[in-house]
């Protein structure tokens, strides 16, 4: 029998929980809080809209590495250092490290932490692995099993493109559809000590899968994982549209945005107003070339960190729903016809005084 | 007039692969393939030599060219050696190309380091 300063288990059973929320969301009792936060940019981001607000840059977009994958993992490395400065704590002090990339088996993630010697959970969830990161590193903290966490994640424009579609060197022309991988890494540490911006509920996504085949139309293809998500977390929690200041999706793009704003009209709700997409903010369209915006996990991890997490800390935003989407294909689903489904994870992000 | 005839028929073959590019949603791999086989057919059709005696190296030098030379070296085998020619005449046609582009693709692949796309 556990007593805590008079809390009977009964009643810490009837907290824990309260925290299941809906059906798939956690409403945290007591709310971790994103204490830091680093971002590592290549050269083609620190020219966009945002480029002055990232903490670091690079212009040759290696990192002094000599592959791509090894630029990745160095950026990686240094998003979590600067995280970690930034909030004066040292890797010793970090219980778990949750961080994922693109790249196939992780590879880019085990690499760059690796000499942070921080015990690790590898995830998975293509661009949306900051919002699972994000989640678990909030899960961990609420439940009592550490009082800091590190979440990562990164993509790279030189390595996505050699995985998922043609090497550099190939020099291929790429359609008008397409993305453009954003070469980024994001660190957060979430843990119990006070900052101005805490997590106080996550909402889990699930697969979504409406058939589409295109894989130069990612945006079509994580729409409905998207809405799917979002509506979700407006019925577990109870709230409505207005209850946001902002309801930001990782990396939809024009035409992703679009079918979203369609597919949560049939459901009933509008967010025309209160939405907004990383991979729209992050680079000009018009003078980048960009196509259809950027995507990768580092889209939504780097914006998060540099644009809407200091919103949130001055309070100019109070209350934010933050929707990385990822679509769920791999280079051999999609060589064998398979359709492309999406996930999209909510985190609900809050200021505090 | 040999140059400007092979610029234009050259440029033109160019400009309708690149509207397939623009306008479909065709793989670069499956549109090289379209034009080597396409190459091929106008060559069985004879209109390929006719058509390459016009342009020159406007209509030698693109993959549809390389498609009739394909056909050519192909028929010539089948012509002298039979049923076995069909396995032997498209190498021999092509060696020239495809042993150009091998040593000229190493070259530059040690030469140059690939960058990042601006």
């Amino acid at each position: 029998m556990d007593w805590k300063w008079g809390i009977g288990v009964g009643q810490e059973l009837e907290i824990k929980m309260n925290q299941i929320v809906g059906a798939q969301s956690i409403s945290f009792e007591v709310s971790p809080y994103i204490i830091s936060s680093g971002s590592v940019v290549g050269s083609k981001e620190s020219e966009g809209p945002l480029g002055k607000l990232f903490d670091m840059s690079n212009q040759d977009d290696l990192f002094g590495a000599k592959t791509w994958e090894e630029a990745e993992s160095n950026m990686q490395k240094e998003a979590c250092v600067l995280a970690l400065g930034k909030a004066h704590v040292k890797p010793e002090s970090i219980r778990f490290l949750f961080g994922g990339d693109l790249l196939r088996q992780g590879i880019a993630t085990s690499m760059g932490v690796e000499s942070f010697q921080i015990p690790l959970f590898g995830l998975y969830g293509a661009c949306s692995t900051s919002g699972e990161a994000l989640a678990l590193s909030a899960m961990s903290v609420a439940a009592g099993y550490g009082d800091c966490m590190l979440a990562v994640t990164s993509s790279h424009f030189g390595s996505a493109e050699k995985e998922f579609r043609f090497p550099l060197g190939y020099a291929n022309q790429r359609p008008l559809s397409a993305h453009w991988t954003v070469t980024g890494s994001g660190a957060f540490l979430v843990g119990t000590t006070k900052s101005h911006v805490r997590i106080s509920g996550v909402t889990v996504g699930k697969i979504v899968d409406y058939g589409l085949k295109d894989s130069q139309n990612m945006g079509a293809c994580m729409a409905p994982a998207a809405m799917d998500t979002i509506i979700q977390n407006l019925q577990d929690f109870g709230r409505s549209v207005e209850d946001y200041d902002r309801i930001i999706t990782g990396d939809l793009g024009y035409v992703g945005q679009d079918i979203l704003f369609d597919l949560v009209q049939e459901k009933g709700y509008d967010i025309r107003v209160k939405h907004m997409d990383c991979g729209m903010v992050i680079f000009d369209q018009k003078t980048q070339d960009t196509h259809a915006g950027g995507s990768g996990c580092g889209c939504a991890a780097v914006t998060l960190a540099s644009y809407i997490l200091p919103k949130l800390r001055k309070g100019e935003w109070k209350r934010v729903l933050f929707v990385p989407t990822g679509a769920l294909l791999s280079t051999v689903s999609f060589n064998e016809g398979a359709s492309v489904p999406g996930i999209a994870h909510g985190i609900v992000l809050e200021h505090v005084n | 007039m040999d140059y400007v005839k092979a610029f234009l028929i050259g440029g033109l073959i160019c400009a309708l692969v690149q509207i397939l590019l623009d306008r479909t949603k065709l793989m670069p791999g499956r549109i090289m393939v379209l034009l080597v086989c396409g190459g091929a057919v106008l060559g069985f059709c004879n209109i390929y030599k006719p058509f390459q005696d016009f342009a020159g190296a406007g209509a030698s030098v693109p993959l549809l060219g390389f498609g009739n030379v394909l056909w050519q070296g192909v028929k010539e085998a089948v012509d002298k050696s039979g049923f076995l020619g069909i396995f032997q005449g498209g190498f021999k046609a092509s060696a020239v190309g495809i042993s150009a582009a091998l040593v000229f693709g190493y070259l530059a692949s040690v030469t140059f380091e690939p960058r990042m796309k601006k």
